[in-house]
């Protein structure tokens, strides 16, 4: 039996309409489900104070700061790798057996659980480098962890950038170097900024590869080799140990918000770039 | 070597892959004036344009042989200076690449990659090379809007700049004019043959029409082989191979 194309059509339209309700309503119950959970705890105090009694009360300050300094360090440690990665791979190589190599090795290392990166950054940072837990390990770990996430956005980037740019570059007497930096990287930022947003939001929301290398001491820490403890961690804590379900929640309600504020900043950024260069 | 000669091509095969793009070209590029190259699709024209810049080194599969001397030194030979080549031989597109930069920024390109960094010098540069390429009046407020915003025959006239301003010897045109409109195509034109006193240019172009308006000399290619060169008006007017005849009387091509 055939479904005559008028229905098919409002078909589509219902079902189509339906799945983009569904996976709405469920982001928005869990938003809305952690506020009203979370915000009763969340003052000015929760947000400034250091943690007493494990967490029970006081605040999240140093939380706060571990969440935003370990993925940007994580960052600013996988950007360049992953950018010169990328640039390697799509300028510098023709497509061959090595290259599909490192290319289907990055897709194998973006499928791994982030418990398994922990595991390698205690053993590896932590003990065989008697790092220690500290701010460092952590980073370097969350780098190894979205690394493959930069190179492939990077590498995606980089490619959409059209072949006439570069022979326009070329022609006018530039270096393979200069083509890449004058032309191709600018060009090539707004999808590079997408998987940094992307790795920001996995970083900022890990705590299994967190825990096992940056540690989760609840002081401020004051170098890069403190340990400290990110608002995921502090969640994880607060919640799998019995501390404090309200505090647990309200750490929630802060993570969330953070990163939403962390998206909007990029966004506003990225436009800015963008604009700046065609005005 | 003849002082007027600008560039000699000796004897170039050029193969893409197993394909042979050139057979045998041997002709002698005269400095200081433009050389027409019309024929129809597949000729190896725009091969052979990108040959003298060496910008075919970018199409995977490409070899060439024979000899290509720009003041009688060969840059298809190993170790050539390629940066080099390319900044002493200028390209204009068939369509129009504008970076998507300033106005300024596009002309400064080539000058910048020179090593210019004082804002004057560059101020300098892109204005006379503004002028030159006939698109300073209609642009000479707005040097720091996008280059984008403009129409595609100012697109094409800015790339025409942008090309100038690095100071070529040589520019190479490969059909400019394909994508622009009578007007846009005139103006062009006007820039070339002002140009012609200074540069020495070779001009690859789909209409016949337009090598018989601007070029001084006309080659025509035709699968690969370079059946005649010589002056326009002999080339229009009596060629001594009957294919020339056909093509620019509009039998094939």
């Amino acid at each position: 039996m055939r479904i005559p194309p008028r229905y098919a059509q409002n078909i589509a339209v219902v079902l189509l309409g339906g799945a983009t309700a569904l996976a709405l309503a469920a982001l928005v119950f869990i938003i809305a489900f952690v506020m009203v959970k979370g915000m009763p705890a969340v003052n000015l105090k929760f947000l400034v104070d250091s943690p007493r009694e494990m967490g029970r009360s006081g605040g999240i300050f140093p939380a706060i700061v571990g969440s935003f300094i370990l993925p940007l360090a994580a960052i600013a440690i996988a950007l360049p790798a992953g950018v010169g990665t990328a640039v390697y791979l799509a300028e510098y190589t023709l497509e061959n057996r090595i290259t599909r190599v490192i290319r289907i090795g990055t897709d194998c290392l973006a499928g791994i659980p982030s418990i398994i990166f922990g595991l390698f950054g205690f053993i590896f940072f932590v003990t065989v480098l008697r790092m220690g837990w500290c701010i460092l390990s952590g980073a370097l770990t969350l780098a190894i962890m979205i690394l493959p996430t930069v190179i492939r956005t990077s590498e995606e980037a980089i490619k959409a950038v059209p072949r006439s740019y570069r022979e326009v570059s070329f022609s006018l007497g530039a270096t393979q170097w200069e083509t890449v930096w004058k032309v191709v990287l600018p060009n090539a930022v707004p999808g590079i900024m997408t998987g940094v947003m992307l790795s920001m939001g996995r970083s900022i929301g890990e705590t299994a590869a967190v825990i096992f290398t940056a540690g989760a001491a609840l002081r401020l820490p004051t170098s890069a080799f403190d340990s400290v403890r990110t608002m995921a961690v502090h969640f994880y804590l607060l919640a799998r140990e019995g501390i404090s379900l309200e505090n647990a929640y309200g750490t929630a309600a802060v993570l969330i918000v953070s990163i939403l504020l962390i998206n909007a900043a990029s966004y506003w950024l990225m436009h800015r770039f963008i604009s700046r260069r065609a005005r | 070597m003849n002082a007027d000669v600008k560039i000699e091509v000796r004897n170039l095969d050029v193969f893409i892959g197993n394909t042979r793009a050139l057979r045998g070209v041997t002709i002698d590029v005269p400095a200081r004036s433009i050389l027409g190259i019309i024929g129809p699709a597949g000729s190896g024209k725009t091969v052979f344009l990108r040959t003298l810049n060496r910008l075919n080194d970018l199409t995977r599969g490409f070899r060439a042989t024979g000899r290509v001397l720009l003041d009688g030194a060969d840059i298809l030979a190993p170790g050539a200076d390629v940066v080099g080549i390319r900044k002493r031989v200028g390209m204009l597109f068939a369509l129009p690449v504008p970076l998507p930069m300033s106005i300024f920024d596009n002309v400064a390109f080539g000058p910048r990659l020179a090593g210019t960094r004082s804002r004057r010098t560059l101020r300098q540069i892109v204005e006379s090379s503004l002028k030159a390429a006939f698109l300073w009046e209609e642009v000479k407020d707005r040097l720091n809007t996008s280059s984008l915003r403009l129409s595609g025959g100012q697109q094409q006239r800015l790339c025409l700049a942008r090309v100038l301003a690095m100071e070529p010897e040589v520019i190479l045109l490969d059909e400019p004019c394909s994508g622009l409109d009578p007007v846009s195509t005139a103006r062009i034109e006007e820039a070339l043959a002002e140009l012609k006193a200074r540069y020495t240019i070779i001009l690859v172009t789909n209409n016949t029409k337009q090598a018989a308006r601007v070029a001084c000399n006309t080659a025509f290619f035709l699968m690969g082989e370079l059946v005649e060169v010589g002056p326009t008006s002999k080339i229009f007017i009596s060629p001594s191979d009957p294919r020339t005849n056909d093509y620019v009387i509009g039998k094939f091509g």
